[in-house]
């Protein structure tokens, strides 16, 4: 028991590697496969044509039948390999296919159409990356506006709240004042109300204040979040209060004091809350498609999901559009996390 | 405290800008695809816009959710579209602009015809939608599964119980996995109900009555194999989901969906197997019935230039406009004269040429139940309970008994709060 | 960045010196609240408020003016029920069957989430190669959009999907697993934790990384088991961030919706249907929209996770008193 504690709890590792680095790294890579396995699928999955991502069983790699250029054809015809019968092992393109019965001809004798069953003839595959779910992405609509008010709404709502967020968790943490429970238990109350279920109240509100079809409709209700509130104000209540004591001895106004001292020693619940408010933005969905419904105002996320018909869902460029999305935000976590480490840096050393 | 104070100079600004667009005679069109529809709606109105000067049509194209979800919530609220492209064609009544000031009435009726009543309700009866895609529903059927199976496919004026027997007998000669299934949707099985004896719209209102019949055969066919049970059982809610996917691996060998397959179809199962698309089959209680459906463009009483607004649904409306919307999206017509010279699908293959004129050639064995259901302002609600319902009988949290008496009480329910 | 945020600072500083002085320190604090409270009052608690009128009118009208005051028709419609343990039995079956599904979601899904993200934040937090790497990996679901979870895993289990093909292939026969309602609710539970656990992780490595270094380096000079360290050290230091992980956690595990919603559509049948896919169904995608049911839904739903939200806080003062 105790091994296995101190296999949990150690924070320095030894010279040589112990057996409980052994576990904690295996451990560690059964996470990659399972955390990142399923990502690296939908993005060879983003490069599969419509038949290909219907097939079964599926394949790991997105593939395509060759085609073969033969004279006196206007397109190209399939290529398959025959498995059996007179023409075993020969390459041929298909013309024709009804009922079982393949009409196939050979590349080097055009003219002579042969008959045989269709079930001995083999498709010849390659592996082929359908970039074109990509390309048509861009010639289809206006994507750098869609990538621009995303990315709009994106950053104002990320600094909006983290300023606003991080303000009320500071007084939260480090006043005594009174009403402070209420406030807190006011906080938390609004935790407990998940957007889902104000969506109709909450558009009317808003709708109200002119925010229709407006980026700002997006991003100023998105700002008010307890989440932020409540992350923050519990790092904060950990920063000790002999330094803001220090800090007013020395005549510095309280904003400084927040800004100065609490902002920066918080840097790793902040940037973990960036982290958080950069992805929610960015990911929104069921709010965004309510309030905007302009082309001009589209985030991504919207255009996404307008490949999704009634009835039919264009697979290939949603996925593709999908993976172009999540760019960006896999880029922005790559930068932040640096943020964070740092940021722990830092504050444990105190 | 500045940043607040920011905001609302910026958002004054952009309602400012938006404010003075609009005086440009701008016209919204909210759009959904299913394929093409609205690269090839705002392609024909660009001629529209040719013609006439100084108007701008703008084709917003949104995800299906936003028209079924969202719209009407922003119609209710004042802030909708001018125009959209709809498929709730009872539900959204009460907000239709009416066209007949504006348009030449003769012309649409004799256009239009009976499909005008599925945008009417009680005595709002104007002229308000142009049904811009028809849709019914059918079964494609997997002929080389029957050929390797050496079954006999069974003919005009077969029944479900027919079809059953020998899509399962070809599903035990082959290595097919289902004999048959059916769309995950109320709209789909409203057909076979009917032609199983329900009722659906009695004196213009909503029923579950001779439901029964159709409710045992449906989730006895389900327990029993002869129906992929993964359709129906795998999701929960009102969600669609189809068997395309497994139709087109050649698992099913009987698939009832409808005319709005044919393209995916065609494109997808390519050489694997042929396939084709026969009249729905007969019920016992006599009729063979499909389901019609489909989308319609209509405006909104809440636009500010109703006129325009018109004249645009109109352009779309003429016999030449429409007919070339129909060959480029590879839609049935509703638009009767077009339906009567027929369409040259853009691009078809003769399987799908052929396939989409069996669908059309479907549509007179449409049974009057089915008609009005489709123009029922309440089918919304009717489609959601039956599917939530039977899906929770073939999974077993119900039985066929208690499932019938929610999906009445159900109705109940929804008819009492829609008053 | 900082360049940006340094003068907007400096900027904001004088209107709160000059408040500063004149309202003193501690009514300052209401300066600082203010923002905050304003949006929280404008976009939260108004529609909450809202949604008591819509609760006790009926009809399926958008505005609230249109509306007839049906009292607490919808709360009873909600609680008619013959016995409370059996869904069948109650009017609006759906409710309860989500309810109780709800339920032993949180459950599961609360203690595996807080679980595996505690012990993944302790070896993240050990003298490890390439962590950065590492911690990226976990936290990368917390990246992807619900629709993009639910879509990914669906194709991974669906009938014909990779885990079958996979299970077809090592012989052992793939299992239809959306289809039969304990694996799809198994599977959910885990989809959750796959896609938030990243986000908890990351918490708890924060407080873990915040616990000063000579704290242990007293513990081992005491020669105290590593036990007794994780129990006495450790865990009492990590006390608040545990409470907002717990908090966090309960909440948005009974607010569970969007990625099972996109996954399972709540099926097969009702196994997997949660109060807020419940809600929102009823109120928003379902027709029509019963918005007074859905309101009086989320009324009653708030007013529980008040109440344990509230017990947790006191459970967690008493213990850091005690």
């Amino acid at each position: 028991m105790s091994r296995l504690w101190s296999f949990l709890t150690a924070t320095r590792g030894r010279d040589r590697l112990h057996w409980t680095d052994w576990v904690s790294y295996g451990y560690l890579i059964f996470g990659v496969l399972l955390m990142f396995g399923p990502v690296v699928w939908l993005v060879l999955s983003s490069f599969k044509s419509p038949n290909e991502l219907d097939r079964f069983p599926p394949r790991f790699l997105p593939y395509a039948q060759e085609t073969l250029e033969i004279e006196g054809f206007d397109s190209p015809l399939l290529a398959f390999i025959v498995t059996e019968g007179e023409l075993t092992g020969e390459v041929v393109g298909q013309t024709r296919r009804a009922a079982g019965r393949a009409e196939v001809v050979l590349p080097a004798d055009p003219e002579t159409r042969i008959r045989i069953p269709a079930d001995t003839l083999a498709p010849i595959e390659d592996v082929a990356f359908a970039t074109e779910n990509y390309t048509s992405l861009f010639e289809r609509f206006n994507f750098l506006q869609f990538f621009w008010n995303s990315t709009f709404i994106t950053v104002m709502a990320t600094a909006l709240m983290l300023l606003v967020n991080s303000m009320a968790a500071f007084v939260l943490s480090k006043y005594e004042f009174r009403g402070r429970t209420a406030v807190l238990l006011l906080v938390i109350g609004t935790l407990m109300i998940p957007q889902t279920v104000v969506l109709v109240p909450l558009f009317l509100i808003v709708t109200e204040m002119g925010m229709f079809n407006s980026l700002w409709g997006v991003i100023i209700p998105g700002a008010a979040t307890p989440t932020g509130v409540f992350l923050l104000r519990q790092y904060m209540i950990t920063i000790p209060d002999e330094i803001l004591d220090a800090a007013r001895m020395d005549k510095a106004s309280e904003w400084k004091i927040f800004w100065r001292i609490i902002v920066p020693l918080s840097a790793p619940a902040i940037a973990v809350l960036a982290i958080l408010a950069i992805m929610w933005r960015w990911n929104d969905f069921l709010w965004p498609l309510i309030v905007l419904t302009r082309t001009e105002n589209f985030t991504l996320q919207l255009a996404l999901n307008s490949f999704q018909g009634e009835l039919q869902t264009d697979w290939p460029s949603l996925l593709a559009m999908t993976v172009l999305t999540l760019l960006p935000i896999a880029c922005v976590f790559m930068f932040l996390q640096k943020y964070i480490a740092t940021g722990i840096a830092s504050t444990g050393g105190k | 405290m500045k940043k607040t104070i920011l905001t609302s100079t910026a958002l004054a600004a952009g309602l400012a800008v938006s404010a003075g667009a609009a005086s440009a005679q701008e016209i919204r069109f909210m759009c959904y695809s299913d394929g093409n529809e609205c690269a090839v709606y705002d392609d024909l109105l660009t001629r529209f816009e040719e013609q006439n000067e100084g108007v701008d049509v703008v084709v917003d194209e949104v995800p299906y959710q936003a028209i079924v979800e969202n719209l009407p919530v922003q119609l209710a609220a004042g802030t909708g579209p001018d125009i959209a492209k709809i498929t709730d064609t009872g539900g959204l009544n009460e907000y239709y602009l009416d066209l007949a000031p504006h348009v030449d009435t003769g012309y649409w009726d004799e256009a239009f015809g009976e499909t005008l009543n599925w945008y009417r309700v009680g005595d709002r009866d104007g002229y308000y939608g142009m049904h811009s895609q028809l849709t019914i529903t059918g079964p494609f059927v997997n002929a080389t599964l029957f050929e390797q199976a050496g079954v006999e496919m069974p003919g005009a004026g077969a029944t479900w119980e027919d079809w059953a027997a020998a899509a399962t007998k070809v599903a035990e000669a082959t290595d097919a996995d289902f004999p048959m299934a059916i769309d995950r949707s109320g709209h789909r099985v409203a057909g076979p109900a009917v032609s199983y004896g329900a009722k659906l719209v009695e004196d213009g209102t909503g029923t579950f009555e001779g439901f029964g019949p159709f409710a045992e055969a449906f989730v006895g066919w389900n327990e029993d194999g002869t129906m992929a049970r993964d359709v129906w059982a795998s999701q929960g809610g009102a969600t669609y989901a189809d068997a395309a996917q497994e139709f087109i691996n050649g698992e099913v060998v009987f698939y009832y969906s409808g005319s709005w397959q044919v393209g995916r179809m065609d494109e997808q199962v390519g050489d694997f197997f042929d396939w084709k698309v026969v009249g729905s089959p007969c019920g016992p209680a006599g009729p063979c019935s499909g389901m019609p459906g489909g989308a319609g463009i209509v405006g909104f009483e809440q636009t500010e230039h109703p006129e325009i607004v018109a004249k645009v649904i109109d352009f779309l409306a003429q016999e030449d406009i429409y007919a070339e919307a129909a060959a480029r999206t590879r839609n049935l017509p509703a638009h009767l004269g077009v339906a009567q010279t027929g369409v040259e699908f853009e691009g078809a293959t003769p399987a799908a040429q052929a396939a989409l004129t069996a669908f059309a050639a479907d549509l007179p064995n449409v049974a009057p139940e089915a008609f009005a259901y489709q123009g029922y302002s309440g089918n919304r609600a009717m489609y959601g309970i039956t599917v939530e319902r039977l899906s929770q009988a073939i999974v077993g949290e119900l039985s066929v008994e208690e499932a019938l008496a929610r999906m009445n009480d159900d109705l109940e329910a929804a008819m009492s709060e829609a008053q | 960045m900082l360049r940006i945020i340094t003068p907007v600072m400096r900027v904001i500083e004088i209107p709160m010196l000059a408040l500063q002085r004149l309202l003193g320190i501690n009514r300052l604090a209401w300066v600082f609240l203010a923002p905050n409270l304003i949006l929280f009052g404008l976009f939260a608690f108004l529609p909450v408020i809202l949604n008591i009128f819509y609760a006790t009118t009926g009809s399926d009208n958008v505005l609230l003016s249109d509306r007839p005051y049906v009292g607490a028709r919808n709360f009873v419609t909600l609680t008619d029920c013959g016995n409370y343990l059996d869904a069948n039995s109650c009017r609006e079956d759906k409710f309860w069957r989500a309810v109780w599904n709800t339920l032993w979601f949180v459950t599961l899904q609360v203690g595996f989430m807080v679980g595996f993200a505690l012990l993944t934040a302790l070896i993240l937090n050990r003298d490890i190669r390439a962590r950065g790497f590492f911690r990226s990996v976990f936290f990368f679901p917390v990246l992807l959009s619900p629709v993009v979870v639910a879509l990914i895993w669906k194709w991974i289990l669906q009938r014909e999907g990779v885990l079958n093909a996979f299970l077809d292939w090592t012989g052992v026969g793939g299992v239809n697993w959306l289809v039969q309602a304990d694996w799809a609710f198994g599977w959910s539970v885990f989809i959750s934790v796959w896609a938030h656990m990243g986000f908890y992780t990351l918490i708890l490595l924060a407080g873990l990384q915040a616990i000063p270094r000579d704290v242990y380096e007293a513990a081992i000079m005491d020669r105290a088991s590593a036990w007794r360290t994780f129990r006495r050290i450790t865990l009492p230091l990590l006390a608040p961030t545990m409470l907002v992980v717990l908090v966090l956690a309960l909440i948005k595990g009974v607010q569970t919706f969007d990625e099972i919603y996109a996954f399972t559509g709540g099926g097969p049948g009702t196994a997997t249907t949660f109060i807020i896919q419940y809600i929102y169904e009823e109120g928003f995608a379902g027709a029509p929209r019963l918005f007074g049911l859905a309101a009086a839904a989320s009324l009653l739903v708030a007013g529980v996770l008040v109440v344990l939200t509230l017990i947790q806080l006191w459970v967690n003062r008493r213990n850091v008193n005690g």
